[in-house]
C-alpha cells in the first residue's frame, strides 16, 4: 500500500469529493454563480485540509448543471491552498483526453501540492463530453482501455515507447515534468457491474467504486471480482487499494439530515438524469444495509462500519454537494466528518 | 391530467382509427383534461443511442419529453411479426429505466386475427412493467373484423373504449391519493 502512499495503520481514509454540481439550492430556489461555485469548491478543500480530511477530489463534468469541466485547473488552485490532504480527480474522463496530457497535468500537480495529487481515470458515466470534445460515442470501450494502458504505462516508465489507434505514437519519449517520486497513485473509477471492476482488477490497477444506493452487498460482487481478477493476473490484492464513492449528507440527528438532504437528492436526479428520487427509497436508505450515506454521524459510522466489514476497502470518498447543497451546510458536514465521523471510523478500522 | 395517446406505428390506419375513437371519447366523458395524440407516423423519430432523451433534437425530442411530461398514457399498437412494432420499441428505448414511475399506462391493440390476443401479455406488458408503470390490466383487442372503412363496427370494442378511459383516468385519481398518503408518511 505504500506506493499508492496509503498507511493502513491509521484506518481507513476519508476523502471528499465534488463532480462540480451547478443547480439552484432547491430550498430557497437560490443559484449561485459559476465563479462563486468554483471559489467556494476551493474554500471547502481548505475546511476539509485544515479538519484533518485524508483526500479532497475533484471530478470533469462537461454537460450542463456542472461548474468542473476544467477540472485540473481546479485542482490545481486547490493544491495551492491547502497544505496536506491529497488531490485527486473524480474523475477525470481519460476517454476523451490524451493520456500524455493527462498525465503531464498531474505530475505538475504533483509537484505543486508537494507529492499530494493522484489520478482517478473513468470513462464518464454522462456521454456528452464526446460529440463536444470530438470522439465518437461508439468507440466507448476501447478509448478508454487503449488510453489506460497507455497512462498504466507512463506512470511506471520513465521512457515510453508505445503505439495505439487513438492517438499518435510514442518513440523513446520523456514525460515531464515528472511527479515527484517518479509515480502517482493512479486509480481507475469503476461504476454498475462487476464487468469494469474485472478490467481494474486484471490490469492491477487500485479501484474506485461507485456505491450510490442500495444494498450494500451488492456491491460486494465487484469487490470480490476485482480482487479476483488481480489475483488472476499475478497480483497480490493485499497490496491493492480499494476506495468507495457514495453520495453523503449528514446532520446533528437523522431527521434533520432526511429533510435537508432528500429536496437536493430529488431535484439533483431530476436535473441530472430526468426523474426524481422516490420518497419510499429515500426512507429505506437509512438502513445501515444501504449503501446511500445519509443521516446521523452515529448511522453513518454504523454504515461505514459495516462496509468495511464487507469490502475490506482502504478508503472512502464522499460525495459532499449533490444537487445544490449550500457552502454552510458542507461546512456543516465536513465539521461533522472531523469531530465524530472520521475520529470513529479510524479507530475501528485502524490496524492494530 | 395530462393524457397522451400513443399510435405505435407508422403504417396502416387501424390502431389510428381506434386511437382517434378512444381519444374522442376521454374528451367527451373529461372535458378538463389535458388529451394529446402522438401518431408515430406523423413524427421524424431517429433510433435510440442511449444518450439522455433531452439531449435529442427536433421531433424525438419532442415527442419524448411529452411521454415525460404525461400523467397518463394509453397506447395504441398494431401487432406485427407476433409484437409490437419498432417505432414503439424505438419509443421504449429513448426513455430512461424508470420512465413511467408514478404514470398509469393503459392499451388498445389491433391485430388481424384473434390469434394475437396474448401478444400484449407477452411483449408490451413486461417492458411497461420494467419501466415502473401502473399497468390497467385490461386492455382493448380489435380485430381486422371490427373495422369497416376506418371506422369501428363492433359495438363491444366501443363499450371496451369506454372502459379503458374511466379505468385509465380512474387509476391516476387512485395514484394520486396512494402517493399523496405514502408521502405523507414520511417527514422528510
Amino acid at each position: 500500500m505504500e506506493q499508492y502512499r496509503i498507511d493502513v495503520n491509521k484506518g481507513i481514509e476519508f476523502g471528499l469529493y465534488s463532480i462540480g454540481d451547478h443547480l439552484p439550492n432547491p430550498h430557497t430556489g437560490a443559484m449561485i454563480s459559476a465563479e462563486q461555485r468554483i471559489k467556494e469548491l476551493i474554500e471547502a478543500s481548505k475546511l476539509a485540509d485544515e479538519a484533518g480530511l485524508d483526500v479532497f477530489a475533484v471530478g470533469e463534468s462537461h454537460q450542463t448543471h456542472f461548474t468542473t469541466q476544467a477540472h485540473t485547473v481546479i485542482l490545481g488552485a486547490i493544491a495551492q491552498a491547502t497544505r496536506n490532504i491529497k488531490i485527486a480527480s473524480s474523475a477525470t474522463v481519460l476517454s476523451t483526453s490524451d493520456p500524455v496530457r493527462v498525465y503531464e497535468d498531474f505530475a505538475t500537480l504533483d509537484l505543486i501540492s508537494g507529492g499530494r495529487a493522484e489520478i482517478v481515470a473513468g470513462r464518464g458515466s454522462r456521454v456528452g463530453a464526446y460529440s463536444l470534445l470530438g470522439y465518437d460515442v461508439r468507440d466507448y470501450e476501447e478509448l478508454f482501455e487503449e488510453k489506460m494502458e497507455l497512462l498504466v504505462k507512463l506512470n511506471n516508465e520513465e521512457k515510453v515507447t508505445w503505439e495505439g489507434q487513438f492517438r499518435a505514437s510514442l518513440n523513446n519519449a520523456s514525460i515531464l515534468p515528472q511527479p515527484q517520486n517518479g509515480h502517482m497513485p493512479l486509480w481507475r473509477a469503476v461504476g454498475g457491474p462487476p464487468a469494469s471492476a474485472i478490467k481494474a482488477g486484471y490490469a492491477g490497477v487500485p479501484m474506485m467504486l461507485t456505491t450510490l444506493g442500495g444494498p450494500a452487498t451488492s456491491f460486494k460482487t465487484s469487490v470480490d471480482a476485482y480482487r479476483m481478477a488481480a489475483e488472476q493476473s499475478g497480483y497480490d490484492p493485499a497490496t491493492l487499494p480499494v476506495a468507495t464513492t457514495s453520495l453523503f449528507y449528514t446532520a446533528e440527528n437523522t431527521q434533520d439530515a432526511l429533510r435537508e438532504y432528500y429536496p437536493h437528492l430529488d431535484t439533483g436526479m431530476q436535473a441530472l438524469r430526468g426523474g426524481g428520487y422516490p420518497k419510499q427509497q429515500f426512507a429505506q436508505s437509512v438502513d445501515y444495509r444501504d449503501a446511500l450515506m445519509v443521516g446521523s454521524p452515529q448511522q453513518i459510522i454504523e454504515k461505514m462500519l459495516y462496509q468495511h466489514e464487507l469490502y475490506g476497502h482502504q478508503r472512502f470518498m464522499a460525495q459532499i454537494d449533490f444537487g445544490g447543497v449550500p457552502f454552510d451546510k458542507i461546512a456543516k458536514n465536513i465539521e461533522l466528518i472531523a469531530t465524530e465521523i472520521m475520529p470513529a471510523i479510524k479507530k475501528h478500522t485502524a490496524k492494530k | 391530467m395530462k393524457i397522451v395517446g400513443i399510435s405505435g406505428s407508422n403504417v396502416g390506419s387501424k390502431t389510428r382509427t381506434a386511437m382517434d375513437y378512444t381519444l374522442q371519447i376521454a374528451r367527451e366523458k373529461y372535458p378538463d383534461a389535458d388529451i394529446t395524440l402522438l401518431d408515430l407516423a406523423e413524427y421524424e423519430m431517429v433510433f435510440s443511442d442511449g444518450r439522455d432523451y433531452r439531449e435529442y433534437e427536433g421531433d424525438t425530442k419532442v415527442v419524448t419529453e411529452m411521454i415525460m411530461a404525461a400523467d397518463a398514457i394509453i397506447i395504441g399498437t398494431p401487432v406485427f411479426q407476433a409484437s409490437i412494432p419498432a417505432t414503439l420499441k424505438n419509443i421504449f428505448d429513448l426513455l430512461p429505466v424508470n420512465a413511467f414511475r408514478d404514470k398509469v399506462v393503459s392499451m388498445l391493440v389491433t391485430a388481424g386475427t384473434a390469434k394475437h390476443y396474448l401478444m400484449v401479455e407477452q411483449q408490451l406488458k413486461p417492458i411497461l412493467a420494467y419501466m415502473k408503470a401502473h399497468i390497467v390490466p385490461t386492455y382493448v383487442f380489435i380485430e381486422e373484423k371490427d373495422f369497416h372503412r376506418k371506422e369501428i363496427i363492433n359495438d363491444d370494442v366501443i363499450f371496451r373504449m369506454e372502459r379503458l378511459v374511466e379505468d385509465t383516468v380512474l387509476l391516476v385519481d387512485a395514484y394520486v391519493k396512494i402517493r399523496a398518503a405514502k408521502d405523507a408518511e414520511y417527514d422528510f
